[in-house]
């Protein structure tokens, strides 16, 4: 019978053993720990761009308009027909605001319309939007370069992007026309006066997106009290699955009414980031196969050498389960260098870029397409930090079964004559 | 003494299957590597190369003819006449496949239910046919017939979101050049499918005879699109047009469609950075292993060497071994690469994502593109860096002195 202690010693020396036992190829060894951090420091830095660059993605395009949590009727998402409408609105987003004091929440209408300066037409989208609470859950309000945001709520009045006023050719004070129809199917007409021009930086918003109050554009397109959407967003971004949870249950008795999350208002966001992850992945899972088989070889070479050695030890007693654990020991210690190191470095390398931020040449055309600003600041996290490093370290471990396994089959008298 | 070359190799070879394992664990390396350099470009390309030729059929055409203010501002009143006699000889030469003259204007489209603001496109039908717009989209219906055709195709989203369908009538408003309201009705007689969805929602096809009538300017149109030979290319096509239509913007796809341009110049760089790294990620391995052989065998080198052997020699013969090792993995990754390719060309099925990729300008099937340039760059760089990786272990080697080797146990 062995105590704990005997054990605990014999472990100790199993360490000692395999500490010495890599240092004896210092050179070897290095050039396998060096695969691992080269590995490592590309893994951690690629994985906090790839995550510092969805969080760009995911945040310039909520913040901006479409919030991080939207109540629709059940249906508005797909096909937006001007009839799926949330009737009481107004008084709906009272309800969900006095609920939850710490998010935004803002009620909007949307229509399409001919636009009309006095050069040109657009065809284009107009947002009736509740100009007291709009700020809390778009940037938009705050863009607004010329002129001011909408104030009252039932003024004839519109804020436009920056590209579409160039093509209407108006400016802060012109009048714009609009003709479109109304809920019930009834011609709808006004004359605006346009008090603001935002620019978002984003062409497809300044292109496309104008906002009128919500107040106006119930009376204009006879909307009663009713809207197409409730947009909320909160501060931290954790509590979003609460808030999910709790506005259900607020909107469980009204007349088919969904909660959806980012995830379902832009399913391109998503499915760009997953498409893009996962073709990442195939590339880090070649990168980590080839350091495993980098150690594999290692590590068998190193049995192989010491074949004489391990008849010797495996003749005085030693079960081919202590050897076996001895060579997964000193696999671990390789890997844990490989690892350290790599985490190290690959945090500095990351870290430095997300303070100087990253850019390469083309990117500005390419970020322009996803709403993203040109230059990609890494996040820096535990996750993108060990989530590399780990699987390449776990990959190593079990590059390291076989070399192990082959003692098993080692007999003692025939290892001790090898050469 | 200078080795004859074939006793040489001989050496190199029986050397590198002195142990096997070693030497097959590398080759699956080397392998593996070569197979994922081609692999993951021959993905990337057929990515790229889908999302430029939906560009192209998007636009359409390589190379198009706009008024100076027309894409700033893509209003009726920067359109320009039909093509004069310098053009027409260009557009008539042998450079140029197809080409079109069409409409290109905002516009509002109005069902009983719905409006929807759109681009109304005013086109020949064979010409729109010759420029790329596959007939077997048309999904109900048929396509216009001939640009007096009084119906408009629309898209199959459009289509939904109007709440309207085949046969049935719709309104377009537009504006004509005094800024009056020009609108007309139109009866659905097509409706077409797209990869992409956006293309779905926005574009309305017209006759363009039907739509020069309804916004009142003539013969004048907005754009004029020319599709030439090879899509890599239209530089010399843009410049002989932008010579006979002096006046007018000439841009080439490469300068109308910024992000698909880019995407391919960023795509050449990247295919080198993938394969230089994963090369590096394999030369850890090479330089060990290639230590290894060496470290094993220094008391035979030390022999050689008191043998009269030169360093030169033991530097070649290592670097012979080397090369052998590298000829072989790649062999073995390009016969990989190859076999795993060819079976995938009718297309990966990426639907899972295919909003995502639409987000790039992808459809959801992937097709790997082989392109043979590509396999050539992987080869090369992994021979003229392995050999470079594989200098330093060698020049140790030959640095042994015999009589310190050969005491060595």
């Amino acid at each position: 019978m062995t105590t704990k202690r005997q054990r605990d010693s014999a472990f100790g020396l199993s360490l000692r053993l395999a500490w010495r036992n890599i240092w004896r190829q210092k050179r070897r060894t290095w050039l396998t720990a060096l695969a691992m951090v080269f590995s490592n420091v590309l893994l951690v830095f690629m994985i906090s761009l790839q995550l510092g660059s969805y969080d760009m993605m995911i945040n310039t395009t909520l913040r901006m308009f479409s919030g991080q949590v939207q109540v629709q009727r059940v249906g508005y998402q797909d096909e937006q027909k001007m009839r799926q409408d949330i009737a009481g609105v107004g008084e709906l987003a009272s309800t969900i605001r006095s609920r939850f004091p710490a998010a935004s929440v803002a009620a909007r209408a949307n229509a399409f319309v001919l636009l009309s300066s006095e050069d040109r037409s657009f065809g284009t989208q107009v947002v009736g939007v509740e100009p007291d609470f709009e700020a809390g859950v778009s940037t938009i309000p705050g863009l607004v370069a010329d002129g001011r945001f909408l104030q009252d709520p039932g003024a004839a009045e519109i804020v436009i992007g920056g590209v579409m006023a160039r093509n209407l050719k108006v400016a802060v004070g012109d009048e714009l026309t609009f003709l479109g129809s109304g809920k019930d199917g009834s011609f709808a007409a006004g004359v605006l006066t346009v008090v603001g021009i935002f620019n978002s930086g984003s062409s497809d918003l300044d292109r496309s997106l104008a906002e009128v109050p919500l107040g106006y554009f119930q009376d204009a397109f006879a909307m009663g009290g009713s809207g197409h959407i409730i947009a909320i967003s909160t501060a931290e971004l954790g509590g979003i699955a609460d808030l999910m949870e709790s506005l259900r249950a607020i909107i469980a008795g009204g007349d088919e009414l969904v909660a959806l999350d980012w995830e379902a208002l832009t399913p391109g966001l998503k499915q760009a980031i997953q498409a893009d992850f996962t073709s990442a992945w195939f590339m880090y899972a070649v990168l980590i196969i080839l350091v495993a088989f980098s150690v594999l070889n290692t590590q068998l070479m190193s049995v192989l050498e010491r074949t004489r050695e391990f008849g010797v030890i495996m003749a005085l007693g030693i079960k081919p389960r202590r050897l076996a654990l001895l060579v997964l020991l000193e696999t671990f210690l390789m890997a844990l260098i490989g690892l350290v190191i790599g985490v190290l470095l690959g945090a500095v390398v990351a870290g430095y870029f997300g303070f100087a931020g990253f850019a390469y040449p083309g990117m500005d055309e390419l970020a322009a397409k996803f709403n993203m600003p040109s230059v990609i600041y890494p996040s820096v996290g535990p996750v993108s930090l060990m989530l590399g490093p780990t699987v390449v370290f776990i990959f190593c471990l079990f590059a390291a079964i076989y070399p192990a396994v082959k003692l098993y089959g080692l007999k003692p008298v025939e290892a001790m004559r090898a050469v | 003494m200078a080795m004859p070359v074939a006793a040489m190799s001989r050496l190199a070879w029986r050397n590198l299957w002195r142990n096997y394992r070693r030497t097959v664990i590398m080759l699956l390396a080397i392998a593996l590597g070569v197979w994922a350099m081609i692999f993951m470009t021959a993905l990337m390309r057929g990515m790229v190369d889908d999302m430029v030729q939906q560009g192209i059929v998007a636009l359409p055409g390589h190379v198009q003819v706009h008024a100076e203010a027309y894409r700033d501002d893509p209003s009726i009143t920067h359109s320009l006449p039909a093509p004069g006699k310098a053009m027409l000889e260009v557009l008539e030469s042998r450079q140029v496949i197809a080409w079109s003259s069409r409409i290109k204007v905002p516009a509002m489209i109005s069902s009983e239910y719905e409006n929807r603001g759109i681009s109304l496109l005013g086109i020949d039908p064979e010409g729109e046919l010759a420029l790329g717009f596959d007939p077997d989209d048309i999904v109900a219906g048929q396509f216009l017939t001939d640009a007096g055709d009084g119906g408009v195709v629309i898209g199959r989203k459009l289509a939904e979101r109007l709440e309207t369908r085949l046969g049935k009538r719709v309104v377009v408003m537009s504006q004509d050049p005094g800024n009056t309201i020009a609108d007309r009705g139109f009866r659905i007689v097509g409706i077409f499918k797209a990869e992409l969805e956006n293309r779905e929602e926005t574009i309305v096809y017209a006759g363009r005879d039907v739509v020069q009538a309804m916004l009142r300017v003539g013969n004048d149109v907005s754009e004029i699109a020319v599709l030439g030979h090879d899509y890599r290319t239209p530089e010399k096509l843009a410049a002989d047009l932008g010579d006979a239509a002096a006046g007018f913007e000439v841009l080439s796809w490469l300068e109308l469609d910024p992000y698909l341009s880019t995407m391919m110049k960023v795509m050449d760089g990247f295919v080198l950075v993938w394969m230089v790294v994963i090369f590096l990620a394999l030369s850890f391995g090479l330089v060990n292993t290639l230590m290894m052989a060496i470290f094993e065998r220094v008391r035979e080198i030390g022999l050689m060497r008191a043998l009269g052997m030169r360093p030169s020699a033991i530097v070649y013969e290592i670097l012979v071994e080397s090369l052998m090792l590298l000829a072989l993995g790649l062999l073995l990754g390009n016969v990989l690469a190859v076999s795993t390719i060819i079976p995938l060309k009718s297309g990966i099925d990426v639907s899972v994502v295919a909003e995502g990729m639409e987000m790039m300008g992808a459809s959801s099937m992937l097709y790997p593109v082989l392109q043979w340039p590509d396999v050539l760059l992987a080869n090369a760089v992994v021979i003229v860096l392995g050999i470079l990786t594989s200098l330093l272990p060698a020049w140790r080697a030959s640095q042994y002195r015999p009589v310190e080797a050969l005491a060595r146990n």
